[in-house]
């Protein structure tokens, strides 16, 4: 147990010793986290659209003035018709063509129903679906309001007390929605704790990863390898000032996330801090893991990016892993990022206790155990 | 001429040295293809598979109906029916319900009675897309039961017809892939350069290399040769796998396409030249390329993050990323079918971008010369 | 001075090292090729041979770094198969390449490795002291490994693999690249080490050496060509030094084999 201790302290010093890296290990996690927070958002402001009104009635008028109105949009050109709004939409000018029929208002006082084109730019990638859901939103709401508008009511059935008298036209269903947990819609609340884990996670993998692979390189580990340390205590002493200072980037991160993003710190930083400390384990073990398996430190680094990229697009910070199609989701069940990423933002957004994240850590603790398990098994002090 | 003979036998040597590394070389032929694949179905932003919690306090024909309504959607998946909202804290925190729909008691009187019937849709707004499109889709099966009911008569509807140029498919790894293919290149051509030029530095065969008689320059072009290999191969790869396995129409010319690619790609390695003249040591390498590829690559390049939502500052920066502009430039190839001339000015920041790192670099390398 | 009297007078003890027909191939290559070969309690004994004939592989299948393809060898009593962590306990070791921590201290090297073999605090901080006091290098105690000269650097490791007072040694090439003067020092460094009791297996290319140690073999291809005391062995070979028989020895071995 001692043993350990010692050879523990002598990383963090080698650590320690290197500026560099330690600058780099200090910052790039809290810089990547403030620039990154703030570009990892889905919101539309400012869209550029074109507008091709042939109908110019006060009805197209009004619909086209929600639009400008939203915040979402700008627009940049009326047109009267087609063919500029699509050399723009070709040229990027515009990313939104709203194309209103000649007999838009006529149609939809007559049927009750009316189509309008929307023409969206697709080279936007993800922008495009986005930009799509909020146009269509913006028409749906008119359509409702105009149904109040043009569509009195023909029922006047009187209410009970309780109930509010029935306004004219009004719907038959009323419909009350709330989002929890995020009520101002802010992205960054639910970027954070994700950015967070992501950050700190790659980069201490990727420390341990080269460790061992180091020593193999300068010749030190021979030296190790000739004393009675055991096996597990040289995988725990490896381990052990990675993990402290993995802890130790999460907790700043919280804090800055908290004080300049405004993140909510709903649950039990206790419980965080808990979860972190397993999840940490299985994070570094792995990259230990690698280490013992590779020669050299680049090989390490090669494999261990490998496994950091894939992480990262499937640990649902990025897209939600209930969007991915079912093969991929259980793949996600192997990536501990993807259960720890699941568990912060659970406990920091939505205040969630030990029993709601119990599943997922579960997963972590086991992973953890068995990964460690592997490392401390792959990793030999004689050659066979 | 000596010096020409030693520039080929250093890139000999450099082939063979990655020819023998299995491990890197495996890694390196094996990431991209294997990258594109799952990312490319992974990276989904649609919502479906909606976990639906009803809380229906006294069902009666209405509730029952509506309820039918949302298991019919295809969108939703009711994972709980519940006669009170006390439970539902708890299966929102654990993921258990994404979204709620709370009816009224009395709910088909009202109804019938004309008196506006009330029902709630609570959404886990965590992630603030899928819980503004979750309520969306919920809004909308309500209001199509609720047209239904009372007839045309009632509602005013506006129905958006929505033509997707360039993608008419619709698919969304047609939205990601030219993005994907940024980010898989940039990854192992800056790593692969930084860390296999700080390795000779640390193993000291670097200043056997720097006293012999190659210059710098032809140093430099000997290793990153073989790597630019190795990336021209990941974009055949990388092309081939959109076309293949996702089906992503390359409406351009693929010459035109392998070409940006090779440009990117030698950008790419520029800023691994620059990173690995910077330093001696391997670890900072990593990192250094970690921190100007990784994650920048994905949020900054408008692969997954529209460059449009992002704060005038961040968006500003992004114009510094090559990525972003790779990505332009394969989006307008592959989706739109423009060629040169169309893209001649992203095509011209990239090679401004590689002058200017080869410059840099090369300028840092002179200086090491200790 | 010759080694003399460590084991003189004492009653026959187990030997530290016993090893018989231990052999090591590596795909069709035989590095160590049937070596049989006991090295007595307390000696010094020299295990010399040129670059390349096994000698290193020798040493790491005997402190557990390597394992033997066939043969049997005991050190310190322990079985190198079965009880290989046993024998670590009980032994030190000085690689070729120096392995120290080059970024840490002297005084952290030395107690990184006090506490791995689990001396208790005082006694890192005694021996620490005691240790450079011997070496005279004091007043470099706070500065990095890196940064002492090589002769220093050489002696700090011996010493480490000294600290925990093991019963045997093994030294692998430790007089490589030091000057006349520091060798000179590091060989009365190992009689003060044997004079303590502690055996002392040394691995030498400089065949002037070998008329330090108690008994000597020279590892020609992978095989001992002699085994004895210096003496004993020159006179086997008639030769008047143990270069001499060396050069014999190498040139007897059949050609495009031995010594590189």
């Amino acid at each position: 147990m001692r043993r350990i201790l010692f050879l523990a302290r002598a990383e963090v010093l080698h650590i320690v010793r290197d500026r560099a890296t330690l600058a780099q290990v200090l910052l790039i996690p809290m810089v990547q986290l403030l620039v990154l927070a703030n570009a990892a958002t889905f919101q539309i402001r400012d869209t550029p659209m074109d507008v091709v009104d042939l109908d110019r009635t006060s009805t197209s008028r009004m619909l086209v003035s929600h639009f400008a109105a939203s915040g979402n949009f700008r627009i940049v050109e009326r047109s009267a018709s087609y063919a500029p709004a699509n050399a723009d939409l070709l040229s990027g000018k515009a990313t939104l063509v709203l194309a209103i029929p000649a007999d838009f208002e006529r149609t939809l006082v007559r049927d009750g129903t009316a189509p309008v084109q929307l023409v969206l730019n697709a080279e936007k990638g993800a922008a495009a679906g986005i930009v799509q859901f909020y146009a269509s939103r913006i028409i749906q709401a008119y359509g409702a309001e105009l149904g109040a508008q043009l569509r009195p009511t023909l029922r006047t059935v009187r209410a009970s007390a309780e109930e509010p008298a029935p306004v004219r036209g009004a719907p038959l269903i009323d419909v009350r929605t709330r989002g929890w947990y995020n009520p101002t819609l802010d992205y960054r609340h639910y970027m954070v704790p994700g950015i967070l884990v992501v950050v700190v996670t790659i980069i201490c993998t990727l420390l341990t990863a080269q460790n061992i692979a180091r020593e193999k390189e300068l010749g030190t580990l021979e030296q190790l390898n000739v004393t009675p340390i055991t096996r597990g205590q040289f995988i725990a002493a490896k381990l052990l000032p990675f993990w402290v200072l993995g802890l130790l980037e999460l907790a700043m991160g919280v804090a800055i996330g908290w004080a300049v993003f405004g993140m909510p710190v709903r649950g039990s930083l206790l419980l965080l801090g808990g979860v972190a400390a397993v999840y940490l384990v299985a994070a570094l073990a792995l990259g230990l893991w690698i280490s013992t398996m590779v020669e050299t430190q680049q090989q390490a680094m090669f494999v261990t990016f490998f496994v950091m990229v894939i992480y990262l697009l499937m640990s649902g910070l990025f897209t939600p892993v209930d969007s991915m199609p079912r093969w991929v989701q259980l793949l996600a069940e192997l990536n501990p990022v993807k259960h720890f990423v699941l568990i912060a933002r659970a406990v920091l957004v939505k205040g969630a206790g030990p029993a709601d994240i119990a599943q997922p850590f579960l997963i972590l603790a086991v992973y953890g155990a068995v990964v460690f398990w592997l490392a401390v098994r792959q990793y030999r002090k004689r050659s066979a | 001429m000596r010096a020409l003979g030693g520039f080929v036998g250093l890139l000999r040597k450099e082939g063979y040295h990655i020819l023998r590394d299995r491990r890197t070389l495996a890694v390196l032929i094996v990431m991209p293809i294997v990258q594109v694949v799952l990312f490319g179905y992974a990276i989904r932003t649609d919502v479906e598979n909606v976990r639906l919690a009803i809380v229906d306090p006294a069902p009666d024909y209405a509730t029952l109906a509506l309820r039918d309504r949302f298991t019919a959607a295809g969108v939703f998946r009711t994972v709980a029916v519940l006669p009170g909202a006390g439970e539902l804290d708890r299966l929102f925190r654990s993921g258990a319900a994404q979204e709620a729909v709370l009816f009224e008691p009395g709910f088909a009187n009202h109804i019938a009675r004309g008196t506006p019937a009330r029902v709630a849709i609570i959404t886990d707004a965590t992630d603030p897309n899928t819980g503004s499109a979750m309520q969306s889709f919920a809004a909308a099966v309500i209001q199509s039961w609720e047209r239904e009911r009372a007839g045309a008569v009632r509602a005013i509807r506006i129905t958006p017809q929505v033509r997707m140029r360039f993608n008419p498919t619709r698919e969304s790894s047609n939205l990601f892939i030219p993005g994907l293919m940024a980010f898989v290149l940039t990854i192992i051509s800056t790593l692969m350069t930084a860390i296999s030029l700080t390795r000779e530095k640390e193993t000291g065969t670097m200043e056997v290399l720097l006293v012999s008689p190659l210059r710098p320059a032809q140093i430099i072009v000997g290793k990153v040769l073989p790597y630019l290999a190795i990336g021209f191969v990941s974009i055949l790869t990388v092309v081939a796998e959109a076309r293949l396995v996702f089906h992503v129409p390359l409406r351009g010319s693929v010459l035109l396409l392998l070409a940006e690619g090779l440009l990117f790609i030698l950008t790419s390695l520029a800023l691994g030249i620059l990173i690995s003249a910077r330093t001696s040591s391997q670890r900072v390498a990593m990192m250094g390329a970690l921190a100007g590829t990784m994650l920048p690559s994905v949020l900054l390049s408008g692969f997954i993050f529209p460059i449009e939502s992002m704060p005038r500052v961040l968006q500003w920066f992004s114009n510094v990323m090559p990525a972003k502009w790779f990505v332009i430039i394969a989006r307008g190839i592959m989706l739109k079918g423009v060629g040169l001339g169309v893209l001649w000015p992203e095509t011209l920041i990239l090679l401004a971008m590689t002058l200017v790192l080869l410059a840099a670099s090369t300028r840092s390398f002179h200086v090491r010369l200790d | 001075m010759t080694g003399e009297g460590a084991g003189e007078g004492k009653p026959t003890a187990a030997p530290a090292i016993d090893a018989r027909d231990l052999t090591r191939t590596f795909g069709a290559f035989t590095a160590v090729d049937h070596i049989t070969f006991t090295v007595r309690a307390g000696e010094v004994f020299g295990f010399l041979g040129a670059n390349g004939a096994g000698k290193t592989t020798a040493i790491r299948m005997l402190t557990g770094l390597l394992a033997p393809t066939s043969g049997e060898a005991r050190v310190a009593g322990y079985d190198v198969y079965t009880q290989a962590e046993a024998i670590k306990r009980n032994i030190g070791y000085m690689s070729q390449k120096f392995s120290l921590y080059e970024d840490l201290t002297v005084r952290e090297n030395v107690r990184l490795y006090g506490g791995i073999y689990d001396l208790s605090s005082r006694e890192i901080r005694e021996r620490t002291h005691r240790m450079l006091h011997r070496l005279g290098i004091e007043q470099v105690a706070g500065e990095r490994v890196g940064a002492i000269p090589l002769g220093w650097k050489q002696k700090l490791a011996f010493s480490v693999a000294l600290l925990h007072e093991p019963k045997i040694v093994f030294l692998d090439e430790p007089t490589g690249g030091v000057d006349p003067i520091t060798r000179r020092q590091f060989w009365e460094m190992i009689y003060d080490a044997a004079a303590a009791g502690t055996t002392v297996f040394v691995t030498t290319h400089y065949m002037d050496e070998a008329e330090y140690c108690d008994r000597i073999s020279i590892m020609v291809a992978g095989r001992i060509g002699a085994i004895g005391t210096p003496a004993e062995v020159k006179h086997q070979f008639g030769a008047n030094s143990v270069d001499e028989v060396f050069v014999r020895l190498a040139r007897s071995d059949t050609p495009g084999r031995g010594a590189a």
